[in-house]
């Protein structure tokens, strides 16, 4: 799982059925600064986040089809959380 | 997922058996601004309806096979989506994150 940023929407008519009536969002993944780290995904979100939102994101095809109860489904990042607070002792 | 865009497409006559009337197309990954990021691959098109030219995203890995008819081939990459349209304004993106973010000296 990693921490990121909601940093837009994605829209698509056409895409498979495992991914029909989710909400696809792009995600900005996060370093221990908190700042961009140049990777990302398109991720199912289950957790009702909003663009500028810090969000958890779990990256893992098992994981992805328990949460959204499908199987066989190909889907792996999922945003399972908003996060209010991040706290680091270094 | 990642977006990517569809650069053509690749036949193969003779294949495994179970990737018969699955459509194999060349992509190029793109990073987040939509701009070519790494070597291009090969995609199965899991949405059927991809074409030369368009933005899609695809989906890595075991995934890739799950998104076909028949999931258990030997695909490590599909186009699970066609995307009409990305909405991810600037000043989200250089604004910090919503969550309030501490460090401390241990």
């Amino acid at each position: 799982m990693y921490i990121g940023k909601v940093i837009g929407t994605v829209v698509a008519t056409i895409k498979i059925p495992h991914l029909e009536g989710r909400k696809l969002l792009m995600v900005d993944q996060l370093n221990l600064e908190g700042d961009s780290s140049g990777d990302y995904d398109i991720a199912v979100d289950v957790a009702q986040a909003g663009i500028g939102d810090t969000v958890l994101v779990i990256d893992e095809g098992n994981g992805a089809r328990q949460i959204l109860e499908i199987d066989p489904g190909a889907v792996r990042a999922v945003i399972v959380g908003v996060v209010d607070e991040v706290s680091l002792t270094t | 997922m990642k977006f990517a865009r569809v650069l053509g497409t690749a036949v193969a006559s003779q294949k495994y058996q179970d990737l018969e009337g699955v459509k194999f197309l060349i992509v190029q990954p793109l990073d987040e601004n939509l701009q070519p990021d790494g070597l291009v691959q090969v995609a199965a098109d899991a949405t059927a309806q991809a074409a030369p030219g368009e933005l899609v995203f695809i989906v890595a890995s075991r995934e890739g096979a799950q998104a076909l008819h028949e999931t258990f081939v030997p695909v490590d990459l599909a186009i699970t989506g066609i995307v009409d349209e990305v909405h991810a304004p600037e000043e989200i993106r250089n604004s910090p994150g919503t969550a309030r973010w501490h460090r401390t000296k241990g």
